[in-house]
Order: C-alpha cells, then structure tokens, then sequence
C-alpha cells in the first residue's frame, strides 16, 4: 500500500491507539424523530426559563399592588398539581398500551388524560378570571405581568398539548396503530412529561416562594 | 370589519415608497404572467413549491436572501445618498421615512438576507457532505423555508400597507412600546420575527438532528468536512438562542397589544431587562451567522490550495469554543448602560476572550494555504479577500471590547463601521464564495470566471471606500441613524462613503450580470463529472446537480476528506471499484404543507398587526387543519426502482471514469 491509499487510515486514528468505532451510519426513523423532539423540548425549556427570568426580576415590583403571598391560594394550586401530576401516570399507561396496540387501554389512557388536563385548565382560567374581576390584572404591576405570563405560557402549552392529544386520539381511531402515528405518540408523550418538568418548577418557583413572607 | 385597517394606511403623499411598491409589484405580476403564460407553473408546483428535497430547498432560500439583498442594498443606498446631502439640511428623506429605513435595512439584511443565505447554503450541501439523502425532517424543512418566506413578505408588505418599524433592527423599549409607538410599525416587526423565527427554529432542529444522527457509515464526527461542524455549532446555537428571540418579542408584543407591564416605563417595568435578553440572543445570532461563513472558507481554502485543511482538530475545538463563549458576552453590547466597572470588565474581557479560537481559525487557513498549489479562482478570492476584511474588522472588534474605548465609541458610526466590517467581510463574503464555490454542484454549470472576479474585486474595494469613512466619522464623533447633521468635518467623508455604495453596487451589478451570464452560456460551462473543483468532500462524489436520492449507494468513509481518497484509490486501483447490485430507495413524497401553512401563518400575522380578530382565527384554524391533514395522509414515501436508479448512476460512473483516467495520465 502506497501513502496515499494509507492517509486516510492514519487520520481516523492519528495516535495509533486503536480505538476508533466506526459509525455505523444513519439512525432508524424512531431515533431521528425523538431525538428531534427532544431538541425542540430544549429550546421550549429555554422559552420558558426567559420567562422564569423574567419573573425573578419583577416578583418585587409589585407597584403598590398585591404580593404574592396575597393572591396566591395553596388549595386550588394543590389540586391543580395532583391533576397535572396523575395525567403524566395516565399519559405513561396510554404510551405503554399503544406499544402494545391495546385500544381500550389506549382510549382510556388518554381520556383520563384529557379530563385532568382540563381540570388543570379550568382550574387555572378561574384562578385567573378571579384575579382580573377583583382588579390584579396582568396590567396591574409588573409582578403580575410577569406572574400571568409564566403561568400562562405554561397553560396555552396544556393547551396545546390537549389539542394535540385529542387529534391523535381521534387518528389512533381512524387509522390504528400505523408506525408513524406511533412516533407521534412518543412525541406527545415527550411533551406532556416535559409539561409536568416545567409545572414542577413553576409551583416552586412561583406558587412555594412566594406564599412565604 | 377590518380592525385598524383603511385607506389612510396607504402612504399616497409619499412618493418613494408607492412607487418603489408599484415597480415591485409590476415585476411579480410580470413573472407570474410570465409563469403561467409558458405554461411552467404545474413544473414550479410540483418540483419546487411543494419539493421536500433539501436541495430545493436550499436553493429557494438562497433565491428569497438574494432578493432581499436587493431591497436591503436599496435601503443603504438611500441612507448613503441622504447622509452625503443631510449637511445643514433636511436631504431628501424625512426624519419619520429615514428611520423606517434604517430599521428595515438591518431587519432585513439580518433576518431575511444573512439568515437565509446561510440556512440555504447548509440546506444544500450539508446532506451531501454526510453522504446522506435528506434532512433529517423534510416536510419541516419547507415548513420553515415557507414561514421565513412569510416574514420577509410581511417586512416588505410594510412598505405600501401602513409602516415600518422607526426604532432600529432590535426596537428598544420603551421607543417600542405602545405610548411612544403608537402606529403598526413594530407590529410588523414583532410579527414577522416571531413567523420567521418560528421557521428558523425548524430548521435548527432540523439541521441539528441531520448532523447528530444522520451520517453515513464510517462518517465519525472527527471525520466530518468542517462545514458540518460549523453547521452544527450554528444550529445549536439557533436552538439555544431563538427561543429568547421569541420570548422577547412576545413579552414585548404583551405590553403592546394587552397593557402589560414587562418593559413600560410605569408599574415596575424594567427596560434593562429587554437589553439583557434581546442580547441574549443577539450576540449568539452574531456567531449562528459567522460560524457557517468559517465553514465555508475552510472548505474553500482546503480545496483550492490542494491540500487538507491545516489543523482540523484545532478548528473543532476553535468553533467548539466559539458556540461556548458567545453565550457570554451579550453585556458588551451595552457597557455604557451602567451596569459598573466589575461587570463591564468581565464581559470586556469575555469578549477579547473570543478573539483568540478566532485568531486560531485565520491561522489554519493561512497555513492551510502555506506550501499549497493555490488556484485563484472566484471563490479562493472571496476566501482571501474574507481573511484580510475580517481581521480588521476583529480587530476593531477587540478595541471595542475595552469599557473605556467603547464609552467614547457606543453609538457612533465607528460602532456602524465595525459590525459590518465583521457582517459583510464575514457573513456576506462567506455567502458569496459558498455560492460560487457550490453553484455547479447546485445547478451543474459553473459561474462565469471573469464577472465574477470583477464582482468580487468591485465589492471588495467599494466596501472599504464606504465604510473607512465611516469609522474615521465615528473617531470624529458622528453617532449612527442621523437623518442631517451640521458637523463641516464629517461632510467629505459622507461623501467618500456614498462613492464606495455606487463602487459597491457596480460590483452587485456584476453578479447579476454574472449570473445571466453564465445561464446563456451553461452548455460551454456545463460540469459533466460531479467535480468541477477537484473537491475533498462527499458532495463532489455524486453528480452536479445531483439526483434526487443523492447517491444511489450510501457512502462509506474510511477517514477525513472523504472524497479525496475515494479518488485516490481509485487511480490506484485504475478503474472505479466495482458497483454493488443497484436496489430501490425510497424517497419521501413532496408536500404543500409548508406553502398552505405558510399562506395562513401570513393571513394570520397581517390579521394580529391590524387587530382583525376574525381574520387571526381563521388562519390558525386554517394552520393546524393544515397539519391535520398532513398528519392523516396515507403515503409519505414513494420508491424510485433500481434499474431508475442504475441508468441515472450509471451515466455518472461513466463520466467520472474518464475524469479519473485522464487525472492519470498528468
């Protein structure tokens, strides 16, 4: 063998130890697509820790406004928190059923889902029309402009993620338990885990915090 | 009916922006007739509107920042023109239409110009270096072709529909906010960030999945071409960065359309809060710019001074380190803004700090170059006249990143004359010689050599005689986006500056030409081997333009500059190895999700900046229906059967065989 022919051997491995893994080319399809969500999760998670900074900074300009610990209340927060906590457990059952192409655990997987989704929502959007009727609107001071915009950002993601659900569901039942759809399912339940990370840290952040004095 | 909208949002009494809107729309009308009249609009449909092929793809968005060069490039030669007459004088522009251009002129020739170019040159090659044959996302991938698509047409809509932004390309608060501007100016701005931001995001994702876990076998990342790091690095940083973009926007577009208080002067809003964040993203979105300009010069240099890139592994780490510590800089943007000695003496040296993997950077091109048998062809010029802007343009960099310095220099046109000593020698250069250097793997004719070369000297002289002046002003104390001044000192050299923009545009004048050029004569110019450059690197090693597959069998490297010794043992060897039996590809099925999703992302941003709530509705319905649809369709890939395959790689295999015979018998 001529130099030429050796070169790009001797790059691959410059000090001889022999150690090189070769790549073993392209990934499968299910690894490509999670891979990407989680990606996209990360830049999601970078979205909300501007929020989150955002929050740190104003959280004391209250502009004669309520604080925290005066708006804030424990029950409803807990409440929201065991829903949103048991629909991460019922979204796993759902993602376990569709792998093993179980329909009726699949359906009532994401139905319950669903339903604690919404109770999350609700309980959110009446804690938040309560605020507003009794005039500590985002508009108030910039601790609630801060406040309404963390916790809502993370409610339109509920949001969206019901939506989400219900769209899969409604193609599950359509069109079964197709590959892609699969990875789809993995995706979502990507996804509503990552809304539980974020959640979790919001009720420290925002809820636990700030209900001390 | 129409939320804000009606007659007044026409600009009649203003006679530069109606009829620059009239020739505009003359000449879309013009080639849309054009279009339908020849008969090609089912071709542009079906092969490019609706393509899912990354190197499509890529090409659109090429085209979309090459015609938002032209309107950016407009932009500067109105503002050179008013500031050469603005001396004691209220020059030809009034201060209300002098700040919407300057304000459209950065948003553009960042977002719209810079992003694209970028974005579509990675589009374009990065698949082909890995030896694979697609993004890892393709639908996506037009997805967010179409919504960049989108926001620039919104930024150029602002033009005839209302206004523009007259708060600079980054729109500081509290000049930002509702009470100071109360017209639909920053909401196009605000607006057609967050769309195209939206598509810029998709194509990090996109760009970085494609890199991380698409590679072909024995493509180990030590052993990919430099531009895939770049690429890489860029699009880590796009993932890690836009999001603030986002964030930041939306926060603004709270306060402004429902009263919050994120960034008001009243109720606790916090302006230095906006500062940090926007920077946040603005001093990585320097580095998702540049980072793939180095790219491109590396394989340029490599491939034009005949020799593999001096120091690969040093310039890994150099772009490693780059994407790091651009993270941490943001402050230096804003020393004068109190933030105290400590700090700013921190940050300054951060800054500095990034000189360095960037001096490590011009060295391994120099020394790549160093005992090389180096072919001054077009992009080579780029590459060298890039080396030589740069390092001035660092240079001043550096001397802004000293505190004390930047407190006699913020805001001033020396300030002007840096970053785009850094945007065009960098960016803008890296863009063109990536352009030159990838046309013909692109299109499969190569670009006229001596327009070319004209282009390129006529912009490289031009942009010194422009913006020399312009840092002289500056160290005479002229400060930026002056609509007249009464200073006698700066007035020649306004002057000299607004000569540099006509040399300047006599070099843009002669790409065109280049361009047409080089499509009359494409029979003369045509690249039959795939290889017009006797390149390094996997793209070169399948046909110009190539298949639609990319390469009817995956490739498998054995180390760096893979195609190099593919070819080096193929001389040995005398002949081409021997193919393996041809098989079926699948290739996924073209879409018109991106177009659809794009037309209603643009009802719905004109709709949100005009307070049409009826109209917003039905384009996000109209947007997630889009993707319900798409989500439910039964077939996204079709087969492309081996003998297709066989006859297309046969015709290459032939091709390339003489090329390597006769570089045999030199």
């Amino acid at each position: 063998m001529t130099m030429t022919a050796t070169a790009g051997h001797a790059h691959a491995d410059p000090h001889h130890i022999g150690v090189v893994i070769e790549h073993p080319g392209p990934a499968p399809k299910r690894i490509v697509t999670a891979y990407g969500f989680w990606i996209f999760l990360l830049s999601d998670i970078v979205m909300f820790s501007c929020f989150f900074a955002a929050y740190a900074v104003l959280v004391g300009q209250t502009a004669d406004g309520p604080k925290g610990s005066e708006i804030f209340e424990q029950g409803n927060v807990a409440i929201e928190t065991v829903c949103l906590l048991l629909s991460s457990f019922t979204c796993g059952m759902a993602s376990i059923a569709a792998d093993v192409r179980n329909r009726f655990w699949f359906y009532l997987g994401m139905a319950v889902t669903c339903v604690l989704g919404l109770i999350f929502l609700v309980l959110e959007f009446r804690e938040f029309a309560d605020l507003i009727v009794r005039g500590y609107g985002p508009s108030r001071s910039a601790f609630l402009t801060a406040f309404f915009s963390l916790v809502g950002c993370h409610g339109l993601h509920v949001s969206a993620g019901v939506l989400w659900l219900l769209t899969m569901t409604a193609q599950v039942f359509a069109k079964g338990f197709r590959a892609d759809i699969l990875r789809r399912m993995m995706c979502f339940a990507l996804f509503w885990h990552a809304l539980d990370i974020i959640w979790v840290a919001v009720f420290s952040v925002v809820y636990l915090l700030g209900s001390g004095t | 009916m129409l939320g804000k909208l009606d007659w007044s949002a026409i600009p009649f009494d203003q006679p530069i922006p109606l009829i620059a809107g009239a020739v505009v729309l003359i000449a879309i009308l013009a080639v849309l007739i054009w279009v339908v009249a020849k008969g090609h609009l089912p071709y542009l449909w079906h092969e490019w509107i609706t393509s899912v092929d990354h190197k499509r793809i890529g090409v659109m968005y090429i085209l979309l920042a090459s015609v938002m060069l032209l309107r950016g490039g407009s932009d500067a030669i109105m503002m050179r023109i008013q500031q050469a007459v603005a001396y004691q004088s209220q020059g030809y522009l009034p201060p209300e239409h002098y700040n919407q251009i300057f304000s459209a002129h950065g948003t553009i020739m960042i977002f719209f110009v810079a992003m694209p170019f970028v974005i579509g040159l990675m589009n374009l090659v990065v698949p082909l270096q890995l030896g694979v044959r697609d993004v890892a996302f393709p639908t996506l991938n037009s997805v967010g072709f179409w919504l960049t698509a989108t926001g620039a047409l919104l930024v150029n809509l602002s033009l005839v529909i209302g206004e523009f932004a007259r708060t600079g390309w980054l729109a500081f608060p509290p000049l930002s906010e509702l009470s100071y501007s109360p017209g639909v100016g920053v909401d196009y701005y605000a607006w057609s960030l967050q769309i195209s931001g939206v598509g810029t995001l998709v194509a990090g994702i996109n760009l970085v999945t494609t890199v991380l876990k698409l590679r072909t076998k024995g493509m180990n990342y030590l052993r990919m071409p430099m531009f895939c790091w770049t690429t890489l690095a860029s699009n880590l940083l796009i993932v890690a960065a836009f999001p603030i973009l986002t964030a930041t926007l939306a926060m603004l577009l709270l306060d402004r359309y429902l009263g919050f208080h994120f960034f008001t002067n009243e109720a606790g809003g916090n302006v230095m809060m906006f500062m940090n964040l926007i920077w946040a993203w603005g001093h990585p979105e320097v580095y998702i710019l540049v980072l793939p300009a180095f790219g491109i010069f590396s394989e340029v240099v490599s491939t034009f001074s005949g020799k593999a890139l001096f120091g690969y592994r040093s310039m890994v780490l150099a772009t490693m380190a780059i994407c790091v510590v651009s993270f941490m800089v943001w402050l230096h943007h804003f020393f004068t803004m109190g933030a105290g000695p400590d700090v700013n003496a921190i940050f300054g040296i951060a800054s500095m700090i990034i000189a360095i993997p960037t001096g490590v950077k011009i060295y391994n091109w120099l020394f790549t170059m160093y005992g090389g048998r180096i072919r001054f062809e077009t992009p080579m010029l780029w590459s060298v006249g890039f080396m030589v802007t740069f390092i001035v343009g660092g240079l001043t960099g550096v001397l802004l990143a000293v505190p004390p310095a930047d407190f006699m220099l913020h805001n001033s046109m020396f300030l002007v004359a840096h970053f785009h000593n850094v945007i065009i020698g960098g960016v803008l250069f890296g863009a063109f010689a990536g352009f030159e250097y990838w046309f013909p793997k692109a299109f499969g004719f190569r670009l006229d050599e001596r327009w070319g070369k004209a282009g390129f000297w006529f912009t490289f002289f031009g942009f010194f005689i422009t913006f020399v002046p312009l840092y002289i002003a500056g160290m005479l104390g002229m400060t930026r986006r002056m609509q007249h001044y009464d200073v006698a000192a700066w007035r020649p050299w306004m002057i000299v500056a607004a000569v540099g923009m006509a040399v300047l545009t006599i070099g843009v004048i002669c790409q065109i030409v280049q361009l047409v050029v080089s499509i009359r004569n494409r029979e003369a110019l045509r690249d039959r081997t795939g290889d017009p450059w006797d390149g390094r690197s996997l793209e070169w090693a399948t046909s110009s333009p190539p298949p639609v597959f990319n390469f009817a069998f995956n490739p498998d490297v054995r180390g760096e500059d893979a195609y190099w010794d593919i070819k080096a043992s193929a001389k040995q060897q005398s002949v081409d190895a021997d193919r393996p039996e041809y098989q079926d590809i699948e290739m996924p099925r073209n879409s018109p999700t991106g177009f659809v999703c794009a037309f209603f992302a643009t009802l719905m941003g004109f709709a949100l900046i005009w307070h049409i709530w009826w109209m917003v509705i039905l384009g996000g319905l109209g947007a997630w229906a889009t993707f319900v649809v798409f989500a439910w369709r039964d077939h996204d890939e079709y087969v492309i059967p081996a003998e297709e395959v066989a006859a297309i790689d046969r015709v290459n295999v032939e091709e390339r065989r003489g090329l390597v015979s006769m570089a045999g018998t030199v």
